[in-house]
C-alpha cells in the first residue's frame, strides 16, 4: 500500500551519502520520512511530531550519522521506540474477584459483543473460569440475541432481562445470579456509544459504579484514524479503563491507532481481535504491532 | 491589504486541519499544492480568500465528474425494480444504513424489500428483521449458515414478483484481504443479474467515518470485487472528520451519496459536499 520505512530511509540516507556531508540537518530531513511513514498509518499528528522529536534524539545521541548503515539503525531505533512506547511489562487481565467482574466499553461497532465472547471462551477453556457473559445492550436492535447465539457456540449462559431497558439494573442483577449459580466471572457487554454522548456516558460511569468492575476494557477497531486519540481519552476520563483491545487485526490496517492511544492513555493493550471467530483472540506483542505500523 | 503568498504559517495550520481529519498525507499535499498554485496566479489573497478557495478545492476533489449532488431520496424509475448491494467491511454500519434507507424509500411512497443476506454474523438475520418491522417492509431471509446468494436470488425474485421498487440486499461485513470472502461478494452479484439483468444496479459501499487510511485499500478491493458506485460513510455524528472520503472520492471517481448521523431511523442524510467540507473546519 504504502512505501515500506526501510526503504524509504535506505534511499534517502543514500541521496545524502552521496553528497558527502551528512549533518544534523539531514537527520532532521530522514526523520520527515519517519513522520510520514507514522501519519500513512494513522498515528496521531500531534503523537508523530512529538515521537520524531524523541526519535531525533535518540539518533543524535546515538552517531548514526556515522554509522556504516545510517538506513537500518534509524530504523532500528524508530522501531525500538514504537515497541518501547506500546510495551512495557505485559499486564494480564484481572480476574481474582469473586465473581471478578469485566466491563466493555467503546465506540459502535467496535467488536465489544464479539470480544465479549471471545473473552468468556478464552477463559473458561485456559482458565478454567465459570464466565456469564451478561447482555448489557439495551439498544442495538438484536444485540441480546447476538450475545445469546455466541453464547451457545461457546456453551457461556448469558445473563438476559428482555424487557428490561436499565442496564445499570441488568449489571447488578447478573452480578446477585453469578453468585448464586456459582459463576466466578461476570462479563458485562454494552451499547456501543459515541464519547460525546452526554446521556451515554454518564450510563456507563454509572454501570461502572454500580458493580465496581475489576477490569473495564476499551474495545477498539485497529483501522480508527485520527479521532482514536480522542475517544480513548475521553472514555478514559470518565471510565479511568484499565486496558484497551485492539479489534480486527486480522485486516491490512497499520494500525497506528495503537501507538497514539497509547501515548495519549498510558493504559496497556492486553488483547487483539484476529478474525470473527470465537477462537480469534490473542495477547498483544508490541514488536510485531511495531513492525506493522511502520508496514514492515 | 491581502497576501500575494501563502505563509508558512497558514499552511501548517491547513495541514494540521486535514492531516487530522483523516484526508491522508498524500490529498493534504496535492490540496496544498493546488492552492498555491492558485494563488499565485490570483495574486492578492486574503485569509477568507484563501479559506474559500481551499473549500473550493476539496470540494473539487469530491468527485470533479458529478457536479450535482444527488438531490433527494430518489431512485432511477427506468429500473424497477431498482437494486442495491450494500457492501463493506465489519461493523461499519451496512444494516443500520439499509434500515434508515428502506425508511426513507418507503416514505417517498415506494414499495421496499430487504434481503438478509448476512447468514454469518450471530443474530444478523434478527437485526435486519427487527428494522424491516420498524420500517415496515418485507425482509427475505433464510436460515443462519445458508447460502447468501441463494438470500439474494430469493429476495430478487419475491420482489419481481410483487412488482416492487426497490431492493435492498444486506451482506456479511468482511475484509478486504479475504479472498474468499470477497469471491463470494461477486458470486452473490452474479446471481442478482440472472434475476433482473442490469442488476444490482447500486453497489453501495459503507465506510466507517472514523476510519483512516486504510479506507482507501477498503475501496479498492471492494470496487474490484463488485464494481462499487456509490459511498456511505456512517457515523458523522461522532467527533471523527471522515476527511479519507476525499481522496477515495477522486481516486475512484465514486460519488458519496450518503452520511450517517446517528443510530435513529431518521439518522441519514444526502450528501451535500459543501456541507461536508465546511464541517472539516468545523465553522459556518
Ligand atoms: N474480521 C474481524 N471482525 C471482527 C473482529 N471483532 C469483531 N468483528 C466483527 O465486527 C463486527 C462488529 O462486531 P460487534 O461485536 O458486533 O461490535 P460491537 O462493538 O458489539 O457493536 P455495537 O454493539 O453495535 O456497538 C461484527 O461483524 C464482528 O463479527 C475481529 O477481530 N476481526
Ligand atoms: N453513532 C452512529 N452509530 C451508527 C451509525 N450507523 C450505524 N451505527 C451503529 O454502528 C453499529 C454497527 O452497525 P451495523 O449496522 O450493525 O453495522 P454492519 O456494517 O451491518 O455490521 P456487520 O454486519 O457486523 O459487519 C451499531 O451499533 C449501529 O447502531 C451512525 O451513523 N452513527
Ligand atoms: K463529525
Ligand atoms: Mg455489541
Ligand atoms: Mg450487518
Amino acid at each position: 500500500m504504502f512505501e515500506n520505512l526501510s526503504d524509504r530511509l535506505e534511499r534517502s540516507f543514500k541521496i545524502l551519502k552521496g553528497e558527502g556531508k551528512i549533518t544534523e540537518i539531514n537527520v532532521a530531513e530522514t526523520l520527515k520520512d519517519v513522520r510520514r511513514a507514522l501519519l500513512d498509518a494513522d498515528v496521531n499528528y500531534k503523537v508523530a511530531k512529538q515521537f520524531t522529536d524523541t526519535v531525533k534524539a535518540k539518533a543524535l545521541g546515538m552517531d548514526v550519522l556515522t554509522s556504516v548503515k545510517p538506513g537500518q539503525l534509524m530504523v532500528k531505533i524508530v522501531h525500538d521506540e514504537l515497541a518501547t512506547l506500546m510495551g512495557g511489562e505485559a499486564v494480564d487481565v484481572q480476574i481474582s474477584g469473586n465473581p471478578a467482574i469485566i466491563l466493555m466499553s467503546g465506540l459502535q461497532g467496535s467488536g465489544k459483543t464479539t470480544f465479549s465472547g471471545k473473552l468468556a471462551n478464552l477463559m473458561k477453556n485456559k482458565r478454567s473460569k465459570k464466565p456469564l457473559l451478561v447482555a448489557g445492550d439495551v439498544y442495538r436492535p438484536a444485540a441480546i440475541e447476538q450475545l445469546k447465539v455466541l453464547g451457545e457456540q461457546i456453551q457461556v449462559p448469558v445473563y438476559t432481562e428482555e424487557g428490561n431497558k436499565n442496564p445499570v439494573q441488568i449489571a447488578q442483577n447478573a452480578i446477585k445470579q453469578a453468585r448464586q449459580d456459582g459463576n466466578d466471572l461476570v462479563i458485562i457487554d454494552t451499547a456501543g456509544r459515541l464519547a460525546i454522548d452526554e446521556q451515554m456516558m454518564q450510563e456507563i460511569k454509572a454501570i461502572k459504579d454500580a458493580v465496581n468492575p475489576q477490569e473495564i476494557l476499551f474495545v477498539v477497531d485497529s483501522m480508527t484514524g485520527q479521532d482514536a486519540v480522542n475517544t480513548a481519552k475521553e472514555f478514559n476520563d470518565r471510565l479511568d479503563f484499565t486496558g484497551v483491545v485492539l479489534t480486527k487485526l486480522d485486516g491490512d490496517t497499520r494500525g497506528g491507532a495503537a501507538l497514539s492511544i497509547r501515548t495519549v492513555v498510558n493504559k496497556p493493550i492486553k488483547f487483539v481481535g484476529t478474525g470473527e471467530k470465537m477462537e480469534a483472540l490473542d495477547v498483544f506483542h508490541p514488536a510485531r504491532m511495531a513492525d506493522r505500523i511502520l508496514g514492515m | 491589504a491581502g497576501k500575494s503568498k501563502v505563509g508558512d504559517e497558514i499552511l501548517d495550520d491547513l495541514e494540521e486541519v486535514l492531516i487530522t481529519s483523516d484526508v491522508g498525507v498524500e490529498t493534504t499535499l496535492r490540496i496544498i499544492e493546488r492552492i498555491e498554485k492558485r494563488v499565485s496566479r490570483d495574486k492578492y489573497v486574503n485569509t477568507s480568500e484563501l479559506k474559500s478557495m481551499l473549500r473550493e478545492e476539496i470540494a473539487a476533489l469530491l468527485t470533479e465528474n458529478n457536479i450535482e449532488d444527488v438531490p433527494e431520496f430518489t431512485i432511477a424509475t427506468d429500473k424497477k425494480p431498482y437494486v442495491i448491494m450494500v457492501v463493506g467491511v465489519n461493523g461499519v454500519g451496512k444494516t443500520t444504513t439499509i434500515g434508515k434507507l428502506a425508511y426513507q424509500f418507503k416514505k417517498a411512497g415506494n414499495s421496499v424489500y430487504l434481503g438478509a443476506a448476512d447468514t454469518f454474523r450471530a443474530a444478523a438475520v434478527e437485526q435486519l428483521v427487527i428494522w424491516g418491522e420498524r420500517v415496515g417492509v418485507p425482509v427475505i431471509k433464510q436460515k443462519m449458515g445458508s447460502d447468501p446468494a441463494s438470500v439474494a436470488f430469493d429476495t430478487l425474485s419475491s420482489a419481481k414478483a410483487n412488482n416492487a421498487d426497490v431492493v435492498i440486499i444486506d451482506t456479511a461485513g468482511r475484509l478486504h484481504n479475504k479472498i474468499n470472502l470477497m469471491n463470494e461478494l461477486s458470486k452473490i452479484k452474479k446471481v442478482m443479474e440472472k434475476v433482473i439483468p442490469g442488476a444490482p444496479h447500486e453497489v453501495l459501499l459503507v465506510l466507517d467515518g472514523s476510519t483512516g487510511q486504510n479506507a482507501f485499500e477498503q475501496a479498492k478491493q471492494f470496487t474490484a470485487a463488485t464494481e462499487v458506485n456509490a459511498l456511505a460513510i456512517t457515523k458523522l455524528d461522532g467527533t471523527a472528520k471522515g476527511g479519507v472520503v476525499i481522496g477515495i472520492s477522486d481516486q475512484f471517481k465514486t460519488p458519496v451519496k450518503y452520511i450517517g448521523l446517528g443510530e435513529g431511523i431518521e439518522d441519514l442524510q444526502i450528501f451535500r459536499r459543501k456541507e461536508f467540507v465546511d464541517s472539516l473546519f468545523g465553522d459556518e
